[in-house]
């Protein structure tokens, strides 16, 4: 372990969380708010204890895979506790566990919430909530390799560590430049929906934090009525970029190179035909509880993008849904967004190669020395990379049943339990009855929102990080 | 820039370290997955799996936009080919192919030529090379030349009771009375660019800069033979070690060859009617000293096996006082190799690396100054770099007390016309001259960049 270099990342992470916070400052400023200085007042904490601690330069600047772990885990708890902070003290939530969780829940951008309301709250805490969505999606980490020149080439492990997917590729030959180039995008699509949000009925207080909202894949509203509240227009514009949030990005860099058909890649396709595949089953399945089908498909569409991308907005309860849409949400949100997103889930990817490997386990055992290789997009898969997807899923579904066990102590109905583990694992938000759309996670136990606390950054950090943290094998020397 | 290494072998790991640290973009293909990930995950470069002799790769790895594309597979035919479809491929890219066997090293210039590529490499004349040039100054561990060979940079490893120890730098013009420069001065796994008041200790590996002449005077004052040797032993009838012994018969030097292969030595023995080729296994003690290595002028281990190699080595060291030469092909542990009693060492990956970087970085030649000649002094420490200055260069007309170097830059030699003046600070420099500057930033571009 490189403890010092560890230290001296955290130290940057420190600085950039201050620079972050001077967002929700602006806010408070704006709209004269007197819970603004404990933003500044914080902001300013972190900056100077960030600068003294990075005064101090580490002679050894390699990191090796295990330090990009525990580094990339490191980062987000910290990140979270610095960004639970303000709502402790401002006393908007007075308890620090709630709190935790609904910073974790905004860095994971998870979007589920301990708020039963959030009108009453000041609007820089709101931006704060929104806003910690925007940063979590693209990953802090790799803002900071945008930024700042990190040593060598060694930061290639921090991005796989923070990154969403099984394999993770660079767009150009310097992690720097993909850094660089993957917020570039991820800034200008967020730019492009806070314009057109604006076109429509809010104002921009409402426009930007939805649209933070919306390209992390978060799911904060600012008002209780969630996006229910908004026009169709509102609506239909939130629906297009849920959906574009969780396509891999790899692919508009692509798109930007006018390469179409290596941009249109299976994994997309895939993505895209469930997308619309489910939007049709559910439109049909809710036809009869609203008036026009083009009410219904509106709101079957929001719905299906909102899950899958795993954002976790609402427009509708759909809690009281018919049992087969509520089934295929359920679905949806296991398989998540595409690899290489904002959006959370198993991810799209993995099922695919996972199939693929599937049929090739059956046609082994018609012929038994067949040679056969799992291939997507011409390109060959690792078998490695297929052992790690194995070993992925049944991580993934350990998790998640000690997870369940841990919930059950509280005494909510299993549906509540099970997709609230749901929801948080695969960092959406809303799941089903208590904690369905209108509900919130208020009424765990201390215990149970920790296991959630933990499930929200395993599951945003891809599992293997926060459970290597918390291994003995890292530690050992 | 934007490069491309296809082929991820030896030679091809080493160009992708050193020239992204030098701040190219670099993309590696290769068709094995783990000899790429190995690169890949110790440097910041792309790694694509793939032949990089069809077009769909070389695409898909950029070419439209590369600058250069170095074609270090283990196939000579493979590497011209995939220069001449890069070529075809990318608007603007310049090419290097590595070229190794003998029959195609001939047609070299020709190739070239026809081929339109920018340089055509053969590592193991390029290493038979460096090994003569050692040969003819055995004192020397390394000699690197500037300025179309006016001025040559020697590395050498002082004795334990050597004049120089307990010496200061500024003492060696007058006590000595020759005008040579220290650079450098590695003490342990220290690297110091050398003041005027460092004081020299045994075992100290010291850098210097002279004319040829003003070297060979201050070897003989410290009591060094300075005359070439007049005889050579080699292990290994290799590629090199054919090179080696053509070289070093045209240069009068008597060569004694051990081949274990007897039909490659007799094909040697054709080849060179006027060494002694012997067919044996150099690993053999008698046969060692059955060919006098005692007596030897110098002994070189070229077999294709680097712990041998260093074994041979150190066997020759304890039974006579021969020059060594040890070649490393493979092995990565610079800093144990290091601490041995072994002379000179010859790695030729770093060979061929060093002289493709130091064409990459005459690619990137700006105005006013440009790198000329190039020369890692101490690996990933400190350079030698020789740039020529051309009207408008700020550092033209003042004095150099006058203008603001950096820390650890050294200008160490002034080249103008025919004439080479130890730079001292009343010194100016003019427009046309040749500058050799060395210093422990790494990937100076410009003469500018040493000023503060």
């Amino acid at each position: 372990m490189n403890y010092r270099m560890t230290v001296h990342v955290l130290g940057i992470l420190m600085i950039v969380e201050g620079a972050l916070l001077c967002v929700p400052a602006l806010t408070a400023a704006v709209y004269r708010e007197p819970s603004g200085m404990i933003f500044v007042a914080l902001a300013a904490a972190l900056v100077l204890a960030g600068f003294v601690i990075t005064r101090f330069k580490p002679q050894k600047r390699t990191l090796f895979a295990r330090d990009g772990f525990v580094i990339v885990s490191l980062s987000w708890i910290l990140m979270s506790v610095f960004g639970a902070l303000p709502f402790v003290i401002s006393g908007c939530i007075p308890s620090f566990i709630d709190a935790l969780f609904e910073s974790v829940s905004g860095f994971t951008t998870t979007g589920a919430s301990i708020l039963s309301e959030v009108e009453s709250l000041p609007k820089c805490m709101l931006m704060w909530r929104s806003f910690t969505h925007w940063i979590g999606g693209m990953g802090v980490l790799v803002f900071i390799m945008a930024i700042l020149p990190l040593s060598g080439g060694t930061n290639m492990y921090l991005m796989k560590a923070e990154s969403p997917g099984p394999s993770v590729s660079k767009l150009v030959p310097r992690v720097r430049t993909t850094a660089l180039l993957l917020y570039v995008i991820y800034f200008v699509m967020t730019l492009a929906e806070f314009l057109l949000l604006l076109a429509g009925e809010m104002d921009a207080f409402e426009a930007f934090t939805i649209a933070c909202a919306t390209a992390g894949t978060g799911g904060f509203a600012v008002t209780n009525a969630g996006i229910g509240g908004y026009s169709a227009y509102s609506q239909i514009v939130i629906t297009v970029f849920m959906i574009l949030f969780a396509v891999n990005f790899t692919s508009y860099f692509l798109i930007l190179h006018k390469k179409f058909k290596e941009a249109f890649s299976t994994e997309i396709r895939a993505y895209l035909i469930i997308v619309a595949l489910t939007i049709t089953t559910v439109s049909v399945d809710i036809r009869h509880l609203f008036g026009s089908a083009g009410e219904a498909v509106r709101h079957a569409a929001f719905t299906v993008g909102s899950l899958m991308s795993s954002t976790g907005f609402a427009t509708e309860d759909f809690n009281l849904w018919p049992t087969l849409s509520k089934t295929i949400l359920v679905l949806l949100m296991f398989v998540g967004a595409c690899a290489g997103s904002t959006g959370g889930g198993i991810k799209v990817q993995r099922f695919l190669i996972l199939g693929k490997s599937m049929r090739n386990e059956f046609r082994v055992m018609l012929h038994p020395k067949q040679v056969r290789k799992v291939k997507l997009d011409g390109h060959q898969i690792e078998p490695e990379v297929v052992r790690n997807i194995n070993a992925y899923i049944f991580l993934y579904f350990l998790i998640y049943v000690v997870s369940m066990l841990v919930l059950s102590l509280d005494g909510f109905d299993l549906t509540t339990n099970f997709t609230g583990v749901v929801a948080t694992l695969n960092n959406i938000g809303p799941g089903l009855n208590a904690v369905g759309p209108t509900g919130n996670y208020a009424l765990f136990s201390p215990l149970s929102k920790s296991v959630l606390i933990f499930d929200m950054l395993a599951g945003r950090l891809e599992l293997y990080p926060m459970i290597l943290l918390f291994s003995p094998l890292t530690w050992k020397k | 820039m934007n490069i491309i290494i296809v082929g991820c072998g030896k030679v091809g790991k080493t160009l992708a370290e050193q020239l992204n640290e030098a701040g190219n973009n670099i993309t590696v293909i290769d068709q094995d997955p783990d000899k790429l990930s190995a690169v890949t995950d110790r440097c910041d470069v792309m790694g694509i799996v793939g032949n990089g002799v069809t077009r769909a790769v070389l695409e898909e790895a950029g070419i439209a936009d590369a600058n250069l594309l170095i074609a270090v597979t283990g196939s000579d035919e493979r590497n011209l080919l995939c220069c001449l479809l890069a070529k075809k491929a990318g608007q603007r890219c310049e090419t290097i192919a590595r070229v190794r066997s003998p029959q195609y090293s001939e047609d070299a210039p020709y190739l070239r030529r026809e081929l339109g590529l920018a340089m055509v490499i053969n590592p193991e004349y390029a290493a038979a090379l460096e090994i003569a040039r050692v040969l003819r100054f055995p004192s020397a561990i390394k000699i690197d030349t500037f300025v179309k060979g006016r001025i040559e940079l020697l590395k050498f490893k002082l004795p334990e009771d050597s004049p120089l120890a307990g010496m200061a730098v500024r003492d060696i013009a007058p006590k000595l009375h020759c005008d040579v420069l220290v650079c450098t001065v590695e003490r342990d796994d220290e690297a110091f660019i050398a003041s005027g008041d460092f004081t020299f200790r045994g075992r100290d590996v010291i850098s210097i800069i002279a004319e040829p002449k003003s070297a060979y005077t201050f070897f003989r004052k410290i009591n060094y033979k300075a005359s070439p040797v007049h005889s050579a032993l080699i292990a290994g009838g290799g590629e090199i070690g054919h090179y080696l012994s053509i070289m070093l018969l045209r240069a009068g030097i008597d060569v004694t060859l051990i081949e274990k292969d007897e039909v490659r030595a007799e094909m040697l023995s054709e080849e060179m009617p006027d060494a002694t080729v012997i067919h044996a296994d150099a690993t053999d003690q008698d046969i060692l000293m059955q060919e006098s290595i005692d007596k030897a002028g110098a002994f070189v281990a070229l077999t294709n096996i680097d712990e041998e190699n260093i074994l041979l080595s150190l066997f020759a060291r304890s039974v006579s006082r021969a020059k060594l030469v040890t070649k490393i092909n493979r092995i990565d542990f610079d800093n144990v190799i290091g601490r041995l009693d072994l002379d000179t060492v010859i790695y030729p990956k770093n060979i061929t690396a060093e002289i493709i970087v130091r064409y990459v970085r005459a690619m990137k030649n700006t105005i006013g100054s440009n790198v000329e000649t190039l020369y890692q002094l101490i690996k990933g420490k400190v350079e030698a770099a020789e740039f020529l200055v051309r009207e408008g260069s700020p550092v033209i007309g003042r004095p150099l007390a006058e203008l603001d170097f950096r820390e650890g830059v050294l200008v160490a030699a002034i080249v103008r016309g025919r004439k080479v003046i130890r730079p001292r600070g009343s010194d100016v420099i003019q427009d046309g001259d040749s500058v050799v500057i060395v210093s422990n930033h790494l990937g100076l571009h410009d003469i500018t960049d040493v000023l503060r």
